[in-house]
């Protein structure tokens, strides 16, 4: 039998490959926007696990939110990329260094 | 259904505002229509303040999801009032740097809007789509001067830590769910009166990291020095009040409004932020050269003193913190007046020792700006240092003395590189001065918040009742 604690894990351990990917990833930054949204998922994976069995709805409402924002962000994510590409040249995580820091 | 509308109206008409101007201008005169734009905008956000500020009572709306409390109220007040401060600064900066977009004063009004919801916060959902529509307006307009390098990769840098932020953030809330079996403070703090399970814990501590990315407390504070040096200064003005004001509040809605019960667990996370920022701020701004990073790493230590205040975990704290955090908006705003108006040659320029003999070619410009270093440093008898009083009080009789001592200790460190500014300015060696011209607005706005941080000590203007009210309304 499945029960919520194999949902858990499965999303805990897709939260911590996007976090990972956030840190470790040296090459380029379309692979940190893909992080980003496996971070994303991990948790709806985790709302919708919770609220399957709790029987309760609101935890599939908030996928619903967290869904749409995630679109909206991915969309402001890759148009500031764009500007950002055509000023420098490269999208390599490397090179995102005119400021130090 | 209809009382529901009723409490949230002034946040309907700000959005419906924001998307009249949105559509009027883009088929209209489009950029040209920009200056009456940040004008017409800061009257709203004015007009909407006063209007919020005359409100009165408590009222929930969508079965307690939006909560218009003194507390919200108090925090709505300062944040539409500090927006509508920087744009009316912004403009002479926009039209010399040439990104005068008609785009500006409205995401400046979605993210005000974003704010507003924030504080008004009673249930995760609505905390979050609150966050989301503040920060996504913010990226943009950290990276609104399109064609340069610094805030593109300003705002590249912001996206990445707020997304990564609101992930964290999300993950704790959706353990909260699933511990907490609500996503409505209301539900969690009475489901928390008898401690907390291992997964609430979890979350509460999620939650409290993501939020701590929004107000730029150390560990969680690395992208606030590179967002505040590439993005443009009225921008970085922006993000070092309103927005800090907004993460603020939404630190406190939710750690009193949802863990109340439990202080004790978040108390020592919040402490902790405090200590760190506190010194990791005054510690990283002695290297620092230029003005806008200064800034970064003092509103980084500011935010540890404000924080201090929230881990006392009383209600004079949280009076101490809404204190704190009007009087540094105010110094704020004074100090990126002068910022904005630094240039040479036409260029704008960040380097403090362009600085020097300041005080020589410009002596009201320079006590003006003496007045507020001081008073951020936290010098007697400048209001900042009743800002700090407040905060130390608050933890000391918070029973969180050792708290209070090292505060004290890391505003001696931070007054060091305030006052070097002053040194600059005052005792420097000969060099080319600065030519920097001043809107009338940006001198009025310097010279205005200059004297209210003298004038203020009378009283600081009424501030602490209303705190004391607003707080009140909080903390049960």
């Amino acid at each position: 039998m499945i029960g919520v604690e194999h949902y858990l894990t499965v999303s805990a351990a897709l939260f911590v490959i996007g976090i990972f990917g956030l840190f470790l990833n040296r090459k380029n930054i379309i692979i940190l926007l893909m992080s980003l949204e496996l971070i994303l998922l991990a948790v709806n994976i985790n709302f919708v696990a919770f609220s399957s069995f709790m029987g309760d709805l609101v935890g599939q409402i908030f996928t619903l939110f967290v869904l749409t924002v995630a679109a909206a962000e991915a969309a402001i994510g890759l148009a500031i990329l764009v500007c950002f590409f055509r000023n420098r040249g490269t999208i390599d995580v490397e090179d995102v260094n005119v400021m130090k820091g | 259904m209809s009382g529901d509308i009723d409490v949230i109206r002034p946040e309907v008409y700000l959005a419906i505002y924001c998307l009249l101007a949105l559509l009027g201008a883009a088929f209209t005169i489009r950029d040209r229509a920009t200056p009456i734009l940040i004008w017409l905008t800061a009257i709203v956000l004015a007009l909407m303040a006063w209007w919020i500020g005359a409100k009165d009572g408590l009222d929930l709306a969508f079965a307690g999801s939006f909560v218009d409390d003194g507390f919200a109220r108090f925090a709505k007040v300062t944040i539409l009032l500090s927006a509508a401060v920087v744009l009316l600064l912004s403009e002479d900066y926009l039209r010399r740097a040439n990104v005068l977009r008609f785009e500006y004063p409205i995401l400046v009004a979605l993210s005000v809007l974003g704010m507003m919801v924030m504080v008004s916060a009673g249930d995760l959902i609505v905390l979050y789509m609150g966050l989301e529509l503040q920060a996504l307006a913010a990226y943009v307009l950290t990276s609104i001067r399109r064609d340069s390098v610094r805030s593109t990769e300003a705002g590249l840098k912001f996206f990445v830590l707020g997304a990564l932020s609101s992930g964290l953030l999300l993950y704790g809330a959706s353990l909260t769910y699933g511990y907490a079996g609500t996503t409505a403070f209301a539900g969690i703090i009475a489901g928390t009166a008898d401690g907390v399970s291992l997964g609430l814990l979890f979350g509460l501590v999620f939650i409290c990291a993501g939020i701590a990315f929004k107000v730029s407390a150390a560990p969680f504070h690395m992208w606030t020095p590179d967002v505040y040096e590439g993005s443009p200064t009225p921008i970085t003005a922006f993000l070092a009040t309103a927005s800090k004001v907004a993460a603020t509040g939404l630190l406190a809605r939710i750690v009193f409004g949802a863990f109340g019960m439990v202080a004790g667990d978040w108390q020592q996370i919040v402490a902790f932020l405090s200590v760190v920022s506190m010194y990791l701020g005054s510690i990283a701004a002695i290297g620092q050269r230029d003005i806008k990073r200064l800034m970064a790493y003092s509103s980084i230590s500011h935010m540890g003193f404000a924080l201090m205040g929230l881990a006392s975990a009383t209600e004079f704290g949280v009076q101490a913190m809404l204190i704190y955090m009007a009087i540094y908006v105010v110094m704020n705003l004074g100090t990126f007046a002068f910022i904005l108006s630094m240039e040479k040659n036409g260029q704008p320029i960040t380097d403090i020792r362009m600085l020097n003999m300041f005080s020589r070619t410009e002596p009201a410009k320079a006590l003006a700006l003496l007045v507020l270093l001081f008073s951020l440093a936290g010098v007697p008898p400048m209001v900042g240092f009743f800002g700090k009083l407040y905060v130390l009080r608050a933890a000391y009789e918070g029973d969180l003395t050792w708290l209070a001592i090292l505060g004290m200790i890391a505003s001696v460190i931070s007054a060091f590189f305030y006052l070097r500014i002053v040194y600059f300015m005052y005792f420097g060696e000969e060099r080319q001065p600065i030519d920097g011209r001043m809107s009338g607005i940006n001198w009025a706005i310097l010279m205005g918040s200059a004297a209210i941080m003298i004038l203020g000590v009378v009283n600081l203007f009424g501030i602490e009742g209303v705190a004391a009210a607003a707080a009140a309304t909080l903390v049960q």
